[in-house]
């Protein structure tokens, strides 16, 4: 993310899921420009806004050896001023029009948005396509935005010993495929990017065949269309190089990773291989995620931080919604007094109890209900409604939205016992133990 | 049913004799859209807002109770946060198990949380279980039990929680603000309270706060989305009918002493940041200056990209990821800071420009047009404060919560609008102190070497 919103870096959510409900959906238009550019245009008056979003199909895993943090880079400079605007003139135009504006990378790409008064939309469409084809690389401004860059990595990594822990066990995880790097990239890295790079990499992905428009909010389709194809139309596409084709081979055993720093509590991190949907197998994997953390009534709640009272935070992640297979994480936060094991044993426990007895009727129906209550819920915000579009689009077609809901709909208990004695063996385990090492002074 | 028609019944039902709805228009800058606002006050002294849409079928509630750690003693500072953290951990029909098993069945979702000023209870749930939601609502607000075993799990989660957060340099920096900025007051506690304080807290503590502060002339309950009047009045009636008005104990106002003196803390740590914190006392949300410092702040600091403060410290020089400054206003009080966290070895260079920054903002005048962006940058963000139900229940109850009035749409642009450049050098002069500033710096001290008295 380019602005930091002190919101911390979410390694876990609870409910990321994007569920459809035919009875809601979306009024959604679709268009292909000649240059191979998709637009996707949904009407929605309750309020007199609208959001635009630009996707890029790349992100971190498109970059080269030893250039980690290539994509988000570019993010950053995709702020420093094109030929006709300067160095934060764009976010600058957008927020005296009332908007505001950001945009994030992810390992599978790279999004741009703005939210507007929709009178006033079309002041994005221009901007993105003008940063979409004539933006400058000041070699000043790279050197000043890479700087940038280290200080979130500081941030966000090196003083933050959770998401340090985090880091360490997704690079031990893989060891061939390059989601093993993290987005904001290695240190060294990221201090030898230069102009060339960025160019090059902006030259070669940022292509209106390589990209999605999302446009959601009050407004007019027609008039719309017109406007993107006039500012859009006139890109040429580029050749997108052949993508990686890295497997990430079968794990044969335990990994296993002690990180000693300065922190207050232990944690424990595990992380299993799992196919990326639409894997058969994701919608049981789904569903067991919020079966193990969905709310205050889920397992690993209820287990360690309510029953045992081991635990401070106890929580799954199944990172299924991209584009090559990935985790499935378990993470536990100990209570002070408490031991990396004493948690990390719980944390076995509760897979054991799955593998053996699998969820009740109950639990499988209430995690249906909590993922389609948060589908619709979602749909109150213009902004979430466009990036669960896009999301989708990065995964192939955003009526992939569909077979995602009938998958859900077909999980039964079995289906989840079956995934969790499959894929949460120690074979395929990752293990990240946080151990704290030194104490807080201070002076006055 | 006419409007009427449910007046009869209840006052021959309830204690809502009057229940007359006044209906408000919030006139979203389009002439086109509007939320409709009805505001009413019932018999035992509960405000309640009202806005109606069918866009979606989700209803998103917002209670405040105006009480929070202004209203608890120094010694058990974090009781008005354990009170919140324990509504939902059983009542009198049930348990802790039960209330969370019913929320996340029907894929609600329910929070309550204590602040400074006032304790927010949310709710959002989907139309067709908003029944079953509001009797669980209402139960956790009138019925808690505070079993001591809940009280006493409650309190290791959130002393292990503060433990926990200790990790965060930034979370030690405003800890250490706040504790100087505001001296003996409230405000200068952690919402959580402290280890030693939690511990002093009883059940009778807890008890006797939930008696005294939970109570419908004391609250304020806003509603938003797919539910239509006639329902609201239905609900109201089932679930709240019997929560009677109870005198509220009387308030000592709360003395705030000002340290004029400048005052450094340093916190050594072994990280590669230091995280800055400067700034002063500033004001409550009621002083009349708030709209002329919300422009000045915004192109100060305020304005992301648009400010100074990243103008110069982020784009310029790269010294920093994040930089930005902030007027919190509270009901009684406020603050300003300015913080930003940068590699501790130029930690130096990014507090003098920090200090030049604010220097010059009481030096000289703004310009035209940095006045004109600020200007319509907040006025022109109005409609996006108010695009979900969420936003817009939250909103409201926040409002009334501040006496803002139901126009408050219509007088914010007026008053941002009515800002000259005059102003913004007069509240410069009168809110930033760059003599006198607090300053706190977590990071490697030796690395960061600060070099001022």
């Amino acid at each position: 993310m380019r602005k930091n919103n002190r919101i911390r870096f979410i390694i876990f959510f609870i409910l990321i899921l994007l569920l459809p409900l035919n009875l809601f959906a979306a009024n959604v238009q679709e268009y292909i420009l000649s240059n191979g550019l998709k637009v996707i245009i949904i009407e929605e008056h309750k309020a007199p806004v609208a959001t635009f979003q630009i996707w890029y199909k790349v992100g971190a895993v498109d970059e080269p050896m030893g250039k980690s943090g290539l994509s988000h880079l570019l993010e950053h400079m995709m702020f420093k001023g094109t030929k006709n605007y300067g160095p934060s003139e764009l976010s600058r135009i957008i927020q005296k029009n009332g908007g505001t504006d950001n945009a994030h990378t992810t390992k599978d790409y790279t999004a741009y948005f703005e939210i507007l008064p929709s009178d006033r939309i079309n002041i994005a469409i221009g901007l993105e396509a003008d940063r979409m084809k004539n933006l400058l690389f000041d070699p000043k401004e790279v050197v000043s935005e890479r700087n940038v860059v280290m200080e979130e990595r500081r941030l966000r990594y090196e003083d933050d010993p959770q998401n340090s822990l985090f880091e360490d066990v997704v690079a031990t995880a893989f060891k061939v495929h390059p989601y093993q790097k993290p987005v904001i990239g290695w240190m060294s890295d990221i201090e030898s990017i230069n102009s060339e790079d960025l160019i090059n990499h902006y030259k070669t992905y940022y292509s209106p065949d390589n990209s999605v428009i999302i446009i959601v909010g009050d407004i007019n389709p027609n008039e719309i269309l017109k406007q993107i194809k006039s500012e859009f139309e006139n890109i040429p596409r580029t050749k997108i190089p052949e993508r990686i084709k890295s497997i990430e081979p079968e794990q044969q055993g335990e990994r296993r990773i002690i990180l000693r720093r300065e922190a207050e509590v232990p944690a424990v991190m595990l992380a299993y291989h799992v196919p990326n949907f639409p894997h058969e197998d994701s919608y049981a994997l789904d569903v067991l995620s919020v079966i193990l953390s969905g709310g205050k009534s889920s397992r690993l709640y209820q287990s360690m931080i309510y029953e045992k009272k081991i635990a401070i935070d106890a929580n799954a992640d199944y990172v299924g919604f991209s584009r090559f297979p990935h985790l499935f994480y378990f993470f536990a936060v100990a209570v002070p007094n408490k031991t990396p094991s004493e948690i990390e044993e719980a944390l076995y426990e509760e897979i054991e109890k799955i593998k053996k007895a699998g969820p009740t009727e109950n639990e499988v129906q209430k995690a249906k209900n909590q993922i389609e209550a948060s589908f619709i819920m979602e749909q109150d915000s213009i902004y979430m409604q466009a990036m669960k579009y896009g999301l989708f689009e990065i995964l192939g077609d955003w009526r992939l939205v569909d077979k995602y809901l009938e998958g859900i709909r077909r999980v039964s208990a079995e289906d989840i016992t079956r995934v969790a004695k499959k894929y949460f063996i120690e074979e395929n385990r990752t293990t990240g133990i946080l151990i704290p090492a030194k104490k807080v002074d201070s002076e006055k | 049913m006419k409007l009427g028609k449910i007046i009869n019944y209840f006052k021959k039902n309830s204690i809502f004799i009057s229940l007359i709805f006044l209906t408000v228009h919030l006139l979203l800058l389009s002439d086109s859209f509007a939320v409709n606002v009805n505001r009413t006050v019932l018999l035992n002294g509960l405000t309640v807002l009202h806005s109606e849409n069918h866009n979606l079928p989700i209803v998103m509630i917002t209670m405040i109770v105006k009480s929070g750690q202004t209203h608890e003693p120094s010694d058990k500072a974090g009781l008005a946060n354990l009170t919140a953290e324990l509504l939902d951990e059983g009542t009198k029909t049930r348990t802790s198990k039960e209330i969370s098993e019913a929320i996340d069945f029907i894929g609600a979702s329910l929070n309550a949380t204590a602040g400074n000023d006032y304790i927010t209870l949310s709710l959002s749930v989907l139309k067709k279980d908003l029944d079953k939601g509001f009797e669980i609502f209402t139960d956790i607000v009138l019925n808690p039990t505070f079993p001591q075993h809940e009280i006493d799990r409650k309190k290791q989660l959130i002393k292990g929680s503060l433990k926990q957060r200790e990790e965060d340099p930034s979370f030690l920096a405003e800890k250490a603000f706040i504790k100087e900025v505001f001296g003996e007051h409230p405000y200068s506690r952690l919402v959580e309270g402290s280890e030693e304080t939690i511990d002093k807290i009883s059940r009778d503590d807890i008890l006797r706060f939930h008696s005294e502060n939970f109570i419908p002339n004391n609250s304020i309950l806003s509603i938003a989305g797919d539910i239509t009047q006639e329902e609201l009045i239905i609900l109201l009636e089932k679930y709240i009918g019997e929560w009677k008005k109870i005198e509220l104990p009387e308030r000592k106002h709360l003395k705030l002493e000002i340290n004029k003196n400048k005052k450094i803390v340093k916190i050594d740590k072994d990280i590669k940041q230091a995280n800055i914190i400067l700034g002063n006392i500033g004001i409550s949300r009621d002083n009349p200056d708030y709209y002329a410092v919300s422009v000045m702040n915004y192109i100060l600091g305020g304005g992301g990209f648009a400010s100074r403060l990243m103008n110069s410290i982020r784009d310029e020089k790269g010294l920093a990821y994040d930089v930005r400054s902030y007027f919190a206003a509270y009901k009684e009080a406020g603050y300003f800071q300015s913080e930003l966290q940068t590699k501790n070895e130029t930690a130096n260079v990014a507090i003098d420009e920090i200090i030049r920054q604010i220097t010059k903002m009481r030096t000289e005048k703004v310009s035209e047009k940095e006045l004109s962006e600020a200007k319509s940058c907040l006025t022109g963000s109005f409609p996006r404060r108010l695009d979900t139900t969420r936003k817009i229940s939250d909103f409201l109850a926040t409002v009334e919560f501040f006496n803002l009035g139901l126009d408050y749409d219509k007088k914010y642009i007026d008053y941002i609008n009515s800002v000259t450049e005059e102003n913004v050098l007069r509240v410069a002069q009168k809110y930033l102190t760059p003599e006198n500033y607090i300053l706190i710096i977590v990071g490697n001290q030796k690395k960061v070497n600060f070099n001022q008295q």
